[in-house]
């Protein structure tokens, strides 16, 4: 039984886990609770799709964050993230820009997407201004 | 709330007493993008010393390296400021990545470590920086998300940004690229390796550190 239940771990730590988070899971979350939540995800080897978008200044203590886990963490190398926005709004007109901003105080900017993955899982996620890409690790 | 009010009066008092040469201008960029070349190029012109080393493996620059009192002077006018050259700023560092590069495992292990430091370090220093020059490499892809935090951050912190797309001598270049990536930013094209369109950038130069007083 022991040895089935070692059998599943190892086969669970092949495969990969994409975990959705939908943006109501961290709206009301501080920094250091996204982070901690993000990171631990990260640390179990899933790739997150994060309905929403982190605040920069979340970004850059995410990148600090990972920074010290390597070395500390076997096997840590890092992270891969990217964002995508569905509305770009340097594109909109003045009151499309002004009506666009108040939607993103009030309710954050739900219509992105991040996607952030442990670097030893993902390889490469590329950006251009519609498409992300995602290359796996063959490692 | 005392707390509050002395963080605004040294806020209040800082700004009203800040002399004009104190600018402190960030260099910020991905690993490789020419950060180190393009403070080599500055202090080459102005001072004839060269600030770091360069070469072709990432994370050559692992602490922050400064030129204390760097002065330029062009068409009658004054520009000084302190240099700050940073490490670059990655979201994952492989030490595997450096063996390519003839380094011995322990070697390896040892740059991945400082490396890691370097960028935490790099982090920390935008707090402390008044306008910053943005590295990119013209010739890859400038949609990363290194490229797009360290520019918001900025923007949140209003600190005044210049983008410099590097190694335009490449023909893998696309400055476009980079324009189209960063509309609302002035993007100069240069190649800091020979020189080519360092005029326009000590143009755009003066523009920025008039921006940050």
């Amino acid at each position: 039984m022991s040895k089935k239940k070692n059998k599943d771990k190892k086969d669970r730590k092949k495969d990969l886990t994409i975990h959705f988070m939908p943006y109501s899971e961290i709206a009301n979350a501080s920094t250091i609770e996204r982070i901690k939540k993000i990171m631990g995800l990260i640390l179990d080897n899933k790739i997150i799709i994060l309905q929403g978008k982190l605040k920069p200044e979340e970004e850059v203590r995410l990148i600090e964050n990972s920074m010290t886990l390597i070395g500390n963490i076997e096997g840590f190398q890092g992270i891969e993230i990217a964002a995508i926005s569905g509305k770009e709004s340097e594109n909109l007109g003045l009151f499309n820009k002004v009506r666009y901003n108040i939607a993103r105080i009030l309710v954050g900017e739900q219509d992105a997407i991040t996607i952030i993955g442990p670097a030893s899982v993902v390889k490469e996620i590329t950006r251009d201004p519609k498409k992300i890409e995602l290359m796996l690790s063959r490692k | 709330m005392i707390k509050i009010i002395k963080n605004f009066a040294q806020r209040v008092f800082s700004g009203l007493f800040k002399k004009k040469g104190e600018i402190k201008l960030g260099f910020y960029g991905s690993p490789n993008a020419g950060k180190t070349s393009l403070a080599n190029k500055i202090c080459q012109d102005w001072i004839g010393e060269d600030l770091g080393v360069v070469s072709n493996m990432p994370h050559e620059t692992r602490k922050i390296q400064i030129k204390e009192k760097v002065v330029i002077e062009r068409n009658g006018k004054r520009l000084e400021f302190k240099l700050i050259d940073t490490p670059g700023i990655a979201t994952k560092v492989d030490f595997e990545d450096f063996l390519k590069f003839g380094l011995s495992k322990k070697e390896a292990q040892s740059r991945a470590k400082e490396a890691t430091q370097g960028i935490i370090e790099s982090i920390k220093w935008l707090d402390d920086v008044d306008a910053v020059i943005v590295l990119i490499d013209s010739t890859l892809n400038p949609y990363s998300q290194v490229n797009i935090t360290i520019i918001g951050n900025l923007v949140a912190r209003k600190i005044p940004v210049l983008i410099v797309a590097n190694k335009i001598d490449l023909k893998k270049a696309d400055i476009k690229k980079v324009q189209g990536a960063f509309p609302e930013y002035t993007v100069v094209g240069i190649s800091a390796k020979n020189g080519e369109n360092i005029e326009e950038f000590y143009e755009e130069l003066f523009k920025l550190v008039k921006k940050a007083r």
